[in-house]
């Protein structure tokens, strides 16, 4: 175990060109980045076929550090770019990491185009309810009552269950975890990585230094160790009651299925487009005489 | 097939012949959502892609096509974007990440009458200091102005060229006069097609720096996937594309940034001029306008006038020579817009000579006419 992990950490970290990095001690991006490596290790991925990109914000750091292909994007679009080259080159394998508010916020409609398309892509959001980077103001995911820069008199809105819109929004594989739970986390991982569709993982981890502390949660410590407690398998919260689970989550696979995936789809398209010959005639533009209402 | 398309001699929209322009320069890639005047250009490349085997999406908005676009540059494939004045405004986020991380695209606006909504069926010319300005902080950016369907053609080959050339986004200007216009051109056959390919290094992988400068000023670009990992990130970036903060490289990595294009200023700034040997009177137009302005200058030399015309092609990096030599010639200079004055504003910075600048400006939705241009010369004259 010992011995993987210096393979892992020689192999995969960009030890001569970016260390140290920009995160807090004790910040639960760190252990994200193990697992993910981990998870692309297990599965023996060719480092030059992997791509990694994200959007903007703490958690969305995370692939400076690793030695992939790797693309740091403008907030909240990691998707849209990452739909781009798997389209250009779909025998890379793209991941994105992103946060709560980069996936959600400002992100949240590419987020749900995204699932919707089924492109073969992993999603992966760190949730730790606050705009990390940006000191501590409210995300979609900033439970209500809880408060932060920018809810100083608790928060007033209500949440967004980031798993749960991921599968109503069509992805083909969804999971739920937390950094608390790290092997738990390495298989989730695993798992969406390589299935083949749009799969989503979403992990549960700490802003102790904004959220947390804000919200008088503890360290990073007492944070992390709380997702113990918080955190109930999906098997085991079926047998509960709603009160029981109050003030917790469901961790595990939410849903994996097998779609069409549009990726395939659009190669599809090409081999059918090239048959035919007489290009032009596929193209014959209908002159409308109905007049268009345009806007 | 494409084949098919040589030497053809066809009836076509200034949309149609982008894209003709865009598959014979090699654009495999193209990400659009629906705007008029533009949408038919995404009608037809979603026909046309897939038959070269490229691939044609439509995204959810046009901050996600700019994004797409430039994902799949980054891939390796030359990749373009259509819109209009509203798309315009979104895809300006993205427009600034492909300037800073130097990825090559071309962006095509149709101008419609704005702002917002505007006037969506309309032509304008509202968006021509915005193509240049329009993504915050100081960057570099190449503007074409199209005035016909032959110039949608090959200002499209030229557009990706320089793009891929100083790996830099290229904005195509169009309007919806040119866009809708049918008129007569021959497709080249496509081994006369001048088609230019960034440059690949050519190092070992260890050795590659994917920021490097060089004496073109414009550094080798790898594709992912093709062994050469690297960072690519919209930060100020180190040559190795790390984020730097280091006064010295922030200030060596934007010089270059600007420098490159400075660099190709004969080879970027394009202008045309008709009549203007021994001319008295210049008109100075872009865009469909040219059109108007060029039968006008026609119309001014059977009255006797000696009137030229100067069209930029180019619209930035601005014209400054052309435009200098032009204004230093005549004693009045027209510039007609289809807005208040954009051009003509720019066109004053460079007047050293006090040659008077005369506005035109139509923003009622309509094209300027050739005698509306041709009585403004004769009241010059
Ligand atoms: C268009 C735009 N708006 C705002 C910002 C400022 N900004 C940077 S990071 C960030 C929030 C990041 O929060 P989240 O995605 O939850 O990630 P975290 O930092 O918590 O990991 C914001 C709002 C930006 N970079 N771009
Ligand atoms: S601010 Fe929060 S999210 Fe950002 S590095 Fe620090 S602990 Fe992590």
């Amino acid at each position: 175990m010992v011995v993987e992990a210096e393979v892992i950490r020689q192999e995969y970290l960009r030890h001569d060109k970016k260390f140290p990095h920009v995160w807090c001690p004790g910040c639960g991006n760190g252990i994200v980045l193990g697992s993910l490596l981990r998870a692309i290790h297990a599965l023996e991925l060719p480092k030059d076929d992997v791509v990694v990109a994200s959007g903007i914000g703490c958690s969305s750091r995370l692939p400076t550090y690793i030695d992939f292909n790797t693309l740091h994007t403008t907030h909240g679009r990691a998707l849209t770019f990452a739909t781009g080259v798997k389209l250009a080159k779909p025998r890379l394998k793209v991941i994105t990491v992103m946060g709560d508010g980069d996936a959600t916020a400002i992100g949240g409609n590419h987020f749900i185009h995204a699932a919707r398309r089924n492109i073969n892509i992993t999603a992966i959001i760190i949730n730790n309810n606050t705009y990390g980077m940006t000191g501590g103001q409210y995300s979609p995911t900033t439970p209500y009552g809880d408060k932060s820069t920018t809810s100083l008199y608790g928060h007033v809105e209500h949440a967004f269950s980031i798993a749960e819109l991921a599968v109503t929004a069509g992805a083909s594989f969804v999971a739920r975890g937390t950094v608390y739970h790290a092997s738990h986390l390495d298989r989730m991982l695993e798992q969406a990585i390589a299935k083949r569709g749009f799969s989503v993982v979403e992990i549960v981890s700490n802003c102790h230094v904004q959220h947390g502390r804000r919200n008088k949660l503890g360290g990073a410590v007492k944070m992390i160790n709380s997702f113990k407690e918080s955190a109930v398998p999906i098997a085991k919260a079926k047998k509960m009651s709603p009160e029981d689970m109050q003030d917790k989550f469901t961790i595990g696979v939410l849903c994996d299925v097998d779609k069409p995936i549009s990726t395939e789809e659009y190669n599809r398209i090409k081999q059918e487009a090239c048959k035919i010959d007489d290009y032009e005639e596929t193209h014959k533009r209908k002159e409308t005489k109905v007049k268009r209402h345009e806007e | 097939m494409v084949s098919k398309d040589k030497n053809r001699r066809l009836l076509l929209q200034g949309n149609e012949a982008i894209v003709h322009g865009a598959l014979a320069a090699g654009c495999r890639f193209y990400a659009g959502y629906p705007i008029t005047p533009a949408s038919e250009i995404s009608e037809l490349l979603s026909v046309k892609l897939p038959q070269v085997g490229g691939t044609f999406i439509q995204m959810e908005d046009e901050i996600a096509s700019m994004g797409a676009v430039i994902g799949a540059s980054l891939a390796g494939e030359k990749s373009m974007t259509a819109t209009s004045g509203p798309g315009f405004s979104l895809i300006q986020e993205n427009l600034g990440y492909a300037c800073i991380t130097e990825v090559p695209c071309v962006v095509v606006n149709v101008m419609r009458g704005g702002p917002s909504t505007g006037l969506p069926t309309n032509v304008s010319q509202g968006d021509v200091l915005m193509s240049r300005w329009g993504t915050h902080g100081d960057h570099p950016i190449i503007v074409l102005a199209v005035s016909s369907v032959n110039d949608c053609f090959s200002l499209t080959v030229r557009a990706f060229n320089l793009s891929e050339k100083y790996r830099v986004p290229v904005i195509i200007l169009s309007d919806e006069v040119v866009a809708h216009t049918r008129e007569c051109m021959t497709i080249p056959d496509q081994d006369k097609v001048r088609v230019v390919d960034r440059i690949q290094p050519n190092v070992p992988p260890e050795w590659y720096k994917p920021y490097a400068d060089n004496n073109r000023g414009v550094p080798d670009m790898a594709s992912f996937g093709e062994g050469y990992r690297h960072h690519v990130t919209g930060l100020i970036h180190d040559e190795r594309g790390f984020p730097t903060q280091q006064p010295k490289e922030i200030d060596r990595f934007l010089h270059r940034l600007h420098d490159k294009i400075t660099k190709g200023f004969p080879e970027i700034v394009l202008s045309k001029t008709i009549d203007m040997e021994d001319a008295e009177v210049c008109v100075i137009a872009y865009g469909s306008v040219s059109r108007s302005a060029m039968m006008a200058v026609k119309k001014a030399r059977e009255h006797g006038i000696k009137a030229g015309l100067v069209q930029m092609i180019t619209l930035f990096p601005f014209p400054r020579k052309v435009i200098d030599a032009a204004l230093r010639q005549c004693k009045a200079a027209i510039i007609p817009e289809l807005n208040m004055g954009q051009m003509s504003r720019e066109i004053n910075r460079v007047n050293q000579s006090g040659t008077a600048i005369i506005k035109m400006n139509r923003i009622d939705g309509q094209l300027i006419t050739p005698d509306e241009i041709l009585k403004k010369i004769l009241s010059v004259s």
